[in-house]
């Protein structure tokens, strides 16, 4: 009973003094950001590889998601005669919920995967320790790019997928279902506000699910045992994480913008 | 050296292409350009009910949008509601006892404000009333009606 307690602490003492590192770890990386204003071209080649090599999935899927909203729109709305409105529909739930999330569960799973991994591996290999070796501050050096550029790359994707999921669902509702394309567009136009869905749900959602996937990524991977068994449970931590993380703070965000 | 100017360039087109996504979607989606481009005369219009109307509804004239319903209040002192029209200069001659009603799109539509130009020779400017208006139609009210009207010739 005694020892089930005390695993019972050590446990919730582990995890808080996780929560604590993560944190004081996201400090650090927001200390050393300065060092990025100097050296751009740092993040550049990062952005290359979570931005552009995530381009490909976001971009089908993106298209698949638009179109299984256009068919499933239309058949609900198609029964009470306001077909119509399946520009609004799609436009919508892709601005407000579907884009910024569905893109960052897949980024979380293309590229925070390779950030854990690529800074686990150095971890595990001493590259780390050899740059302290030679006065080089990984954090500035290595994790505060990847950091940056996540949080660059994930509204553009956010961006990309939405307006992809549109045009899927314009292909589907007006090309194959036959819905008048005039009145695709002006509903939509009529109902969709800049600022409450376009920037908060593209634009604010994507930075902040951005920031949150980069930090759990570099944190993990610089938290990692520097073993092939550690790195490979960091890795899969991060998927898991952030994507609950995303989940719910997608669920307050809604709450926050939306009400 | 040169593949770091190949790298360079693609994300530069990613960049480039998120934000033309971005711009997409404030434009085409959202309609920007539409809606800041033409900025329009401002005319009042009191109803007694605006039921469902709501703001950045369309005015049509004719079928055709004239212009948006900029703001919904309430005067206090004539205990009506006021809409403010905000209306497309290219369309300047409007006359000035042209009627104002609220009408339904369709059964389950938006409601928007619907123009009926009138006779007289000037026209509509900045800051103007318009003196005809009929209100929304609210179903509760006509059914009411429509019992009354039964009830009273059953026997």
């Amino acid at each position: 009973m005694i020892d089930l307690l005390a695993d019972l602490g050590r446990g919730s003492i582990a995890v808080f003094q996780r929560l604590g590192r993560g944190h004081l770890f996201l400090l650090r990386v927001l200390a050393s950001l300065g060092t990025l204003v100097v050296r751009p071209g740092l993040i550049i080649r990062q952005i290359w590889s979570t931005g552009v090599q995530s381009l490909v999935i976001i971009v089908i899927s993106g298209t698949f998601v638009g179109m299984v909203l256009g068919l499933q729109g239309y058949n609900t709305l198609v029964t009470f005669g306001a077909e119509e409105s399946l520009g609004l529909v799609v436009a919508k739930s892709l601005l407000r919920e579907l884009g910024p999330v569905i893109a960052a569960l897949l980024f979380a799973g293309r590229a925070g995967t390779a950030l854990t991994a690529e800074i686990g591996f150095m971890k595990a290999t001493d590259q780390l320790s050899a740059m302290e070796m030679m006065a080089v501050d990984p954090l500035k050096r290595i994790v505060a790019p990847r950091f940056v550029a996540a949080i660059v790359a994930m509204p553009l994707l956010a961006a990309i997928f939405t307006a992809v999921g549109v045009l899927g669902g314009y292909f589907c509702g007006v090309g194959l279902l036959g819905v008048d394309a005039g009145s695709f567009w002006s509903q939509m136009q009529t109902k969709v506000l800049l600022m409450e869905d376009v920037v908060n749900g593209v634009v604010v959602k994507g930075v902040v699910f951005g920031a949150v996937i980069s930090w759990i990524a570099v944190f993990e991977g610089y938290d990692a045992v520097p073993t092939s068994e550690g790195v490979s449970a960091a890795t899969t931590r991060t998927v898991v994480h952030s994507s609950l993380a995303i989940l719910g703070l997608d669920f307050i965000l809604t709450g926050l913008m939306f009400n | 050296m040169k593949d770091t100017r190949k790298m360079e360039i693609t994300v530069g087109v990613f960049v480039a292409l998120g934000l033309a996504a971005l711009l997409m979607l404030a434009m085409k989606v959202a309609n920007l350009s539409q809606f800041t481009s033409h900025e329009g005369y401002k005319v009042r219009a009191y109803f007694d009910n605006v039921g469902g109307l709501q703001v950045r509804a369309p005015v049509k004239m004719g079928g055709v949008t004239v212009g948006r319903v900029i703001g919904i209040g309430y005067d206090a002192k004539r205990f009506q509601a006021v809409a403010t029209l905000s209306i497309d200069p290219d369309y300047d001659h409007i006359p000035t006892d042209t009627a104002a009603n609220i009408y339904t799109a369709g059964l389950l539509g938006e409601q928007y404000i619907g123009l009926e130009p009138g006779g007289e020779e000037t026209s509509l400017k900045e800051g103007d009333e318009l003196q005809m208006t009929q209100s929304a139609l609210v179903l509760e009210k006509a059914l009411q009606e429509f019992l009354y009207n039964k009830t009273v010739k059953a026997p």
